[in-house]
């Protein structure tokens, strides 16, 4: 029995079904973190979405449990962020063992004046829950339908109609677009017959959720990440614990190549594994998984008016959080855009643009993820040969200890060189993501994000094109201003300095001393795809 | 006398790793070994410095 308890959630019979229609835009195909996220962020914009998914329960089992700053910054805009930070297991600190003893540790955010920390673990389904519970918060805008399985869908240039099957029958659900936030077995992606394959590892990992009363951590007490290589209780392999809420803990082994996943997911396997990480404390086992790890990614992410967003246009192996924190990257790029284009504001071919900057953002957790996964998957003699020497210098030598590969954590990618930014210098560039600092009385991130913002730092004018201006260090002006509270914005950003910034939080140019409208007017332009070619595929 | 060295690939370091394994990629165990020798060579060669290499073997052999 899971600790969590699943509510069911009720087939409400949908207007199709008798004749009628819904006419919303959009069709969402997968209600989990995506296509929520997808869903919410579309109604901020005042854009109507039917979501569908084939089953009627938040997510079976914790899945997806680390949550990294910038995804949280963007759940923060979509109104759940601090519901989520203050259910989940803050952490910032991982701790590296080699055999038995500690090799090295690391912080992953040093720095304080950010109002989110570094990474929280909370299970998704709780993720789910939450989403969910704010998605039923705007019933003229979400239409989700649960029980309602898409089973086939014809796409033109002009829109898409899906058959969707239901318990009380099925129908043709007609929209303009067809979100496939529908996960790594992508049925959409498997009907369209798109080419998704990559590197697939053949060790396999044993994901294992424990209860537990005292805490693993021992003596610590406050949750970290613990990576061990060739830990004593586990010889020869790595074992990963991590802490989630509700006194769940997460610890992932890895298998003998070729390992029975069956026999290994059995009891009897699993207790006497944990017994060697726990010691003697009383547990309870919650949920196990056995998985094989790949890296993968669609070649295109758009195809005309089929966008993929998530895990059905990228799979990532789960060292360094990279799997759900870059599909929230993923909508957070791409709900702004196609706001845009519905609205009639922007061209179709914006929508390219989120596939250029997303694609390039999967291909960087891809990269990163391999590295990792190969590190801890040695396949030849000297590939084990190497790692060893390079563990047992770490103990002493801090240029090893920056070779050993147990995940880097997801960061933000970075959109610099793509179409929609102005090149410019700062101490932040167009593309990279902004950085929070406390202001006033409250927080800088907030305040640029949603919308297009143009943020002024110390002594500069912000001229009014008809773009929301925010001025921290500055006062008397005739728009919003607010106190670089503790110093924080101004040596983030420099002073003197104006940065426009689009709705997903990234800068799109940066102004030095003064702000000519024209220049800002053709960035904005620029920003909203005016230069973005689009293919013919 | 062991020393004890600082990174020095920066952002760089699971690029150049990676690198490394790619090279060793396909051969035998004595192919790989012949492989690490030609690297030793050029990278002293590289390196150019003869009292900096003899701090690096000495630091290396002491975790023999």
């Amino acid at each position: 029995m899971p600790a969590y308890s699943y509510a069911p959630q009720p087939f409400v019979r949908p207007p199709e079904l008798d004749g009628g229609a819904t006419g919303a835009p959009v069709a969402i195909v997968g209600a989990g973190p995506i296509g929520l996220a997808m869903a919410i962020d579309l109604a901020l914009h005042g854009i109507r979405s039917v979501v569908l998914d084939d089953n009627n329960v938040v997510s079976v089992g914790s899945r997806a449990i680390c949550w990294a700053k910038r995804t949280l910054e963007i759940f923060d805009r979509l109104g759940v962020g601090e519901r989520m930070l203050a259910k989940g297991v803050t952490w910032k600190v991982g701790r590296l063992f080699h055999g038995g003893e500690e090799v090295y540790s690391f912080d992953l955010l040093p720095e304080d004046g950010h109002k989110y920390p570094a990474f929280i673990n909370l299970q998704q389904y709780y993720v789910e829950e939450y989403l969910l519970e704010r998605a039923r918060e705007f019933p003229d805008l979400i239409d989700i339908r649960f029980l309602s399985k898409v089973v086939g869908h014809s796409a033109s240039p002009e829109g898409v109609t899906l058959t969707v099957e239901t318990p009380e029958g099925s129908y043709a659900l007609a929209a303009d677009w067809l979100l496939a936030c529908d996960g790594a077995k992508s049925a959409t992606r498997e009907r369209m017959g798109l080419d998704f394959t990559g590197q697939t590892f053949e060790e396999q990992f044993l994901i294992a959720d424990i209860e537990m009363e005292d805490s693993p951590f021992g003596d610590h007490g406050i949750a970290e990440r613990w990576f061990w290589f060739d830990p004593t209780f586990h010889p020869g392999k790595s074992a990963l614990l991590h802490a989630q809420p509700d006194n769940i803990y997460r610890i992932d082994l890895q298998l003998d190549l070729g390992a029975d996943a069956k026999v290994e997911a059995s009891e009897e396997k699993v207790i006497p594994r944990i017994r060697a990480i726990v010691g003697d404390k009383p547990f309870r086992l919650d949920w196990l998984s056995v998985y094989k790890f790949r890296c993968i990614k669609l070649e295109r992410f758009v195809h005309g008016r089929v966008v993929f967003v998530g895990d059905s246009a990228h799979v990532v192996s789960p060292f360094g959080a990279r799997g759900g924190n870059g599909g929230i990257q993923d909508v957070d790029n791409l709900g702004w855009k196609l706001a845009a284009v519905l609205k009639g504001e922007a061209e179709e071919a914006l929508i390219e643009s989120y596939h250029e900057e997303r694609s390039h953002g999967s291909a960087e957790n891809i990269l990163n993820s391999s590295r990792s996964t190969n590190f801890m998957t040695p396949k030849t003699p000297i590939e084990a040969l190497f790692r060893r020497e390079t563990l047992r210098m770490a103990h002493d030598q801090p240029f090893a200890r920056r070779l050993i590969n147990s995940g880097r954590l997801s960061l933000p990618c970075s959109l610099e060189g793509f179409a929609l930014q102005t090149p410019g210098e700062g101490k932040l560039r167009p593309g990279q993501p902004m950085l929070d600092a406390p202001v006033g009385n409250g927080w800088l991130l907030p305040l640029l994000q949603g919308e297009f913002t143009l943020v002024g730092f110390g002594e500069i004018d912000l001229p009014d094109v008809g773009v929301r201006r925010i001025g921290i260090g500055q006062s008397g002006k005739g728009y919003e201003t607010r106190d670089d509270h503790g110093g924080y914005a101004l040596q983030r950003y420099g002073t003197g300095l104006a940065y426009l910034v689009r709705p997903d939080g990234h800068a799109a140019a940066v102004f030095h001393g003064e702000v000519p409208e024209a220049a800002l007017k053709e960035a904005l332009a620029r920003a909203m795809g005016k230069s973005c070619e689009r293919e013919i595929a | 006398m062991r020393q004890v060295y600082d990174m020095g690939l920066g952002a760089r370091g699971d690029e150049v790793y990676e690198a490394l394994m790619t090279a060793h990629e396909g051969l035998s165990e004595e192919e790989s070994h012949a492989l690490n020798v030609r690297i030793v060579l050029l990278l002293a060669n590289r390196i150019g410095d003869a009292d900096v290499l003899k701090d690096i073997f000495e630091t290396a052999r002491s975790y023999a």
